[in-house]
C-alpha cells in the first residue's frame, strides 16, 4: 500500500481543493442546487479544461491516462465541498464502465467527450426491489431484428435527469436473480418509451426513477458481451462504492474541523463547551473514526480496480462498511455536539450530515457490505 | 412483545381505541404516521373531538376541566392514542405551562387561560431558548422592565416550535439584571399579536418549518402577564421542564413505528430471504424492541410510585429518545436505496401520483434526519446525564 501522493495527486487535491475553496462556497453552492440542471454546467466546463474528467481516460481518447487513485484525490475534495455536479454517475460509473466493458467503438465515441465535457452519463442499475443485489434484474430487453426492445423499470438512478445517454442493466435470458443473461445497453433518454419521475436525493443530488416501455435500441447499444453485463456491472459499482467512501471522508474531515472549532467558541455556562469531557470523548471519537476511514481507503484505492473480483469484493465491503460506521460516528456526533444550530438548513454541518447519510445508502449500504464481507 | 394491563386498564384501552379508530380521520392519521406537517386546523379539530369526549388534556385533573385520569389510565391513554396515529396534543399549553398555572397561577389566569388552553383556542409557544441560551438556560438576556402599570420587554428568544401557528407565548425574562443569573428571572404570558413582536421562520434540515425566532421591539405586556412572584420565574421553569421530559418518552409513538418496522423488512428483501429474516438484522430489532420494553415498564413503575420522579425522568428522556432515534435509522436501512429520495412533504400532498419506492419511503429519509434533534432540545442527553451523575453525589 502506498501511502504517499504522487507528485500528480499532489497536483490534482491542490486543483480540486482550490476549486472547492474559491468556487464552491456554501452561498454558491446555494445557487447551484437551485438552479434549473441542478448543478452547474459551466462549472462543468472549468472541470473539463483543468483535466479533471479525463484522469482516468487514455490520452488518446483525450484524458490524461491515470488511475483510479488519481481520481480518488478529486473525490475527496468535491466530499468537502459538498460538489453536486454529476461526477461519481458520468466519470466514475458511467465512463468507468464503458472504458472497462465497452466495444472499441463505444469507447472512440463517448470516451473524449466525457473528459471534454460533453456528455453526462447515468448508470441505471437498481430496481424497486432489488436494494443492492446487482443481479436482481426484471427489466427485460428482447431480441427485436438485429437490435432489442426494453421493457421495465429502475430505480434512484443518479444523474438520469440530465444524463446524455444511459448505460441499462437489463435481463436478456434467465430469471430475477440468475447471474448471468444480464445484459448492459446504452440508452438515449430522450428515445420514445423512457420517462423519468426526478426527484432530489437527501444530499442534493439529483435522481430518478426511470421507465422504459418498449424502448428500441440498435445492435450496437450491447455495451461487451450479450448476457455478460454482470461482471462489469459488479466491477462499476466497486469503483462506486470507493469512490463514495473518498467523498465521505471528504466531508468527514470537513465536518470534523467545523465541530471543533465550534466547541472551541460556543459558550455556555461561562466557558466554551469544548471544556465539558463528555464533549471532549465524543470529539476524540470523532476524529479516530476519520482517521480509521482514512486507512480503510487506502484499502478501498488500492483494490479498486484489482483484477480477482472476489478479493476485491472483500476489500471493498471491508472499506465501504467501515466508512460508513464512521462516517455515522461524525455525523450524527457533529450534530449532537452543536446543537440546535445543526439542525437548521442554513448551517452547513446538517449539509455534510446529509451527504454522509446518502453516501451510506449508495453503492451498497452499510448492512449489504457487512454481509458480503463476511460470507 | 405486548404488557398485559390489568383488566380494567385493558377494558379502557379497548374503549381508546374504538373511539380513535371511529373518529379518527385517515388524512389526519396519515400526516402523524410520516411525521408530516399538521396543518393548525387538523391539530384543533382532533383537540374538539376529544374535548367532546371528555379526554381532552388527559394529564389534567377534573377541576380544571381534565378527565381526570389515574396514572395508569393515563399512560394506557397516551399510549393507544400514540399506536392509533392520533396526533400527539400540542404540549406547550396542555403539558408545560398549565401545570405551572395549577401551581401558581391566579385564579384570573386560570379561570382566562386553561379552558381556552383545552379546546387550542390559545395555541400556546414557548419563549425560552435564546442564541446565547441554549443548554445554559439561565444565562438568558431577553428583559423585561417595569414602567407602570406594564413590562417593557426587549430582546431575542430562538427556536421556537410552532410560533408562526401560536396566539400566546409563555416567556422566561431577565427582570433583575444585578441579582444571581437564577433569582433574576420572571416567567409572563401574553398574546403573540402584541405590537413588537416579530417571528422569523427558521428551516431545519430536513425542509420543514417547525421552529422559529421571536424579536421583541419594546413590546408592552400589562402587569398581569407576569405568572407567580417576579424573579421566582427559573423555579416554574424547572417545574415545567420536569413535564416536558417525561412527555418527550413517547413510548407509545415508538411502539407504533417498531411495528411500521417490522412490517416494511418483512417485506423488503431479494433472493427469497426477507430483511426481517436476516439474522443481523433481526438482532437489531430485538434489541431495540427490548429497550423499548424495559422503558415502559419503568415508565409504569415510576407511574406507581408516590411523590415526583427523580432520575427516573432523565433515563425517561434519555433512553426515549434514543430509542426513538434507533428506530429511525433501522427505518432508513429497512428501505436501502429508496431511503435516498428526499421529499420534504414526507409523502403527503403527492395528490394522486405514486408515491417513490415503498409507501411509507418518502418519510423516512426526512423524519431520520429531523429526529436527530430529540437528543437536543427538552435538556439534552448530555445535561440529562449530568443531572443523573449529580444526583448520585457525584
Ligand atoms: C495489570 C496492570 C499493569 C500495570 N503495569 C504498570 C507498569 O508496568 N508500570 C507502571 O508505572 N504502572 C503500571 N500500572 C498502573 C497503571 O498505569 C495505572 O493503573 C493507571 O495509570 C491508572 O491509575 P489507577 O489505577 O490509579 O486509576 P485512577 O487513575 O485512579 O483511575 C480510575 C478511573 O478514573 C479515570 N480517570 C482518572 N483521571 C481521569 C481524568 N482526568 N479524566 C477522566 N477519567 C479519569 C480512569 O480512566 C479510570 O477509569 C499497571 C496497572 C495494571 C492494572
Ligand atoms: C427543532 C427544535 C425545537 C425547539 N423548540 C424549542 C421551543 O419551542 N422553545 C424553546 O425555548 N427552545 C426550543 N428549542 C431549543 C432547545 O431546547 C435547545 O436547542 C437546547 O436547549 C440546546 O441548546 P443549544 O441548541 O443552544 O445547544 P448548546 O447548549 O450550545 O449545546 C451544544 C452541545 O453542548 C452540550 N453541552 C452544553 N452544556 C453542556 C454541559 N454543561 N455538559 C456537557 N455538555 C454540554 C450540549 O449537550 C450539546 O451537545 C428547540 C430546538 C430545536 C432544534
Amino acid at each position: 500500500m502506498d501511502f504517499v501522493a504522487t507528485d500528480t495527486q499532489a497536483m490534482l487535491r491542490d486543483t480540486a481543493d482550490r476549486l472547492v475553496r474559491d468556487r464552491y462556497d456554501f452561498e454558491e453552492r446555494k445557487k447551484i442546487v437551485a438552479s434549473e440542471d441542478g448543478f452547474s454546467r459551466k462549472l462543468w466546463k472549468e472541470l473539463a479544461e483543468l483535466g479533471l474528467l479525463g484522469i482516468e481516460i487514455p490520452e488518446e481518447q483525450g484524458g490524461s491516462g491515470g488511475s483510479f487513485a488519481d481520481v480518488a484525490v478529486v473525490l475527496e475534495s468535491f466530499g468537502k465541498g459538498l460538489v453536486v455536479e454529476p461526477y461519481l454517475s458520468t466519470v466514475v460509473l458511467g465512463a468507468g464502465l464503458i472504458a472497462a466493458a465497452g466495444w472499441e467503438a463505444q469507447k472512440h465515441d463517448i470516451l473524449p467527450k466525457v473528459a471534454s465535457g460533453d456528455m453526462l452519463l447515468a448508470l441505471a442499475y437498481t430496481e424497486a426491489h432489488s436494494r443492492y443485489a446487482l443481479n436482481h434484474v426484471a427489466t427485460k430487453a428482447r431480441k427485436d431484428g438485429a437490435g432489442y426492445v426494453i421493457d421495465g423499470h429502475k430505480a434512484v438512478v443518479l444523474g438520469a435527469d440530465t444524463a446524455d445517454k444511459l448505460i441499462v442493466s437489463a435481463r436478456t435470458s434467465g430469471e430475477v436473480g440468475d447471474a448471468t443473461g444480464i445484459s448492459l445497453f446504452l440508452v438515449d433518454p430522450k428515445a420514445e418509451g423512457v420517462s423519468m419521475r426526478v426527484y432530489p436525493n437527501l444530499d442534493d443530488r439529483r435522481a430518478a426513477e426511470v421507465t422504459f416501455d418498449g424502448v428500441k435500441v440498435e445492435a450496437s447499444a450491447l455495451v461487451g458481451a450479450e448476457g455478460d453485463g454482470l461482471r462489469p456491472l459488479e466491477a462499476a459499482i466497486d469503483r462506486g462504492a470507493a469512490a463514495v467512501g473518498c467523498e465521505a471522508l471528504g466531508a468527514m474531515g470537513a465536518l470534523n474541523a467545523l465541530t471543533l472549532d465550534y466547541l472551541k467558541t460556543r459558550m455556555q455556562f461561562g466557558r466554551p463547551i469544548g471544556k465539558f469531557q463528555v464533549l471532549q470523548h465524543r470529539m476524540a471519537d470523532m476524529v479516530m473514526a476519520e482517521q480509521q476511514a482514512r486507512s480503510m481507503l487506502f484499502l478501498a484505492i488500492e483494490q479498486a480496480d484489482a483484477k480477482d473480483p472476489a478479493a476485491r469484493a472483500q476489500a471493498i465491503s471491508a472499506a465501504k462498511a467501515q466508512i460508513d460506521a464512521c462516517g455515522q460516528v461524525v455525523g450524527r456526533g457533529a450534530i449532537q455536539l452543536q446543537g440546535g444550530i445543526a439542525m437548521t438548513m442554513e448551517y452547513i454541518a446538517g449539509h455534510f450530515f446529509r451527504r454522509l447519510t446518502a453516501l451510506e445508502k449508495m453503492m451498497g449500504d452499510r448492512d449489504y457490505h457487512l454481509e458480503r464481507f463476511a460470507i | 412483545m405486548d404488557l398485559k394491563y390489568p383488566d380494567e386498564a385493558q377494558k379502557f384501552a379497548e374503549e381508546v381505541r374504538e373511539f380513535a379508530r371511529a373518529e379518527l380521520p385517515a388524512a389526519i392519521k396519515d400526516k402523524v404516521i410520516r411525521h408530516a406537517k399538521m396543518s393548525p386546523d387538523a391539530q384543533i379539530y382532533w383537540q374538539r373531538k376529544l374535548c367532546e369526549r371528555g379526554w381532552a388534556c388527559p394529564g389534567w385533573p377534573k377541576q380544571y376541566g381534565g378527565p381526570g385520569f389515574t396514572p395508569l389510565q393515563r399512560h394506557v391513554f397516551d399510549n393507544v392514542m400514540s399506536e392509533e396515529g392520533a396526533p400527539p396534543a400540542v404540549p406547550f399549553g396542555e403539558s408545560m405551562i398549565a401545570p405551572v398555572l395549577f401551581h401558581v397561577g391566579s385564579e384570573a389566569q386560570k379561570k382566562e387561560l386553561l379552558p381556552r388552553i383545552r379546546t387550542l383556542e390559545y395555541w400556546f409557544c414557548q419563549g425560552f431558548s435564546e442564541p446565547g441560551a441554549g443548554s445554559d438556560l439561565a444565562s438568558l438576556k431577553t428583559r423585561a422592565v417595569r414602567d407602570g402599570d406594564e413590562w417593557v420587554i426587549n430582546g431575542q428568544k430562538t427556536w421556537t416550535s410552532y410560533a408562526q401557528f401560536a396566539n400566546m407565548m409563555f416567556c422566561l425574562v431577565r427582570t433583575d439584571p444585578d441579582a444571581k443569573q437564577q433569582e433574576g428571572i420572571s416567567m409572563m404570558v401574553f398574546p403573540m399579536s402584541l405590537p413588537g413582536i416579530t417571528v422569523r421562520p427558521i428551516i431545519t434540515m430536513d425542509g420543514g418549518h417547525s421552529v422559529n425566532e421571536t424579536f421583541f421591539d419594546n413590546v408592552r405586556v400589562p402587569a398581569s402577564s407576569l405568572i407567580g412572584e417576579v424573579n421566582k420565574g427559573w423555579t416554574y421553569a424547572k417545574l415545567l421542564l420536569g413535564h416536558e421530559r417525561t412527555s418527550i418518552a413517547r413510548i407509545g409513538q415508538s411502539k407504533r413505528e417498531l411495528r411500521m418496522l417490522k412490517t416494511l423488512a418483512a417485506d423488503q428483501g431479494t433472493g427469497g430471504a426477507s430483511l426481517l429474516d436476516k439474522p443481523a438484522f433481526r438482532t437489531k430489532v430485538a434489541e431495540l424492541e427490548m429497550e423499548l420494553l424495559a422503558l415502559e415498564i419503568t415508565a409504569l413503575r415510576v407511574l406507581a410510585q408516590e411523590g415526583s420522579p427523580g432520575v427516573e425522568a432523565n433515563l425517561l428522556k434519555i433512553k426515549g429518545s434514543e430509542i426513538q432515534q434507533t428506530l429511525t435509522e433501522l427505518l432508513i436501512d429497512a428501505v436501502g436505496p429508496y431511503a435516498l429520495p428526499f421529499d420534504p412533504n414526507r409523502g403527503v400532498g403527492l395528490g394522486n401520483m405514486d408515491y417513490i419506492g415503498p409507501d411509507e419511503a418518502a418519510a423516512l429519509g426526512p423524519t431520520y434526519l429531523s429526529t436527530r434533534v430529540v437528543t437536543i432540545y427538552g435538556g439534552s442527553n448530555e445535561i440529562q446525564r449530568n443531572i443523573i451523575a449529580k444526583s448520585l453525589g457525584l
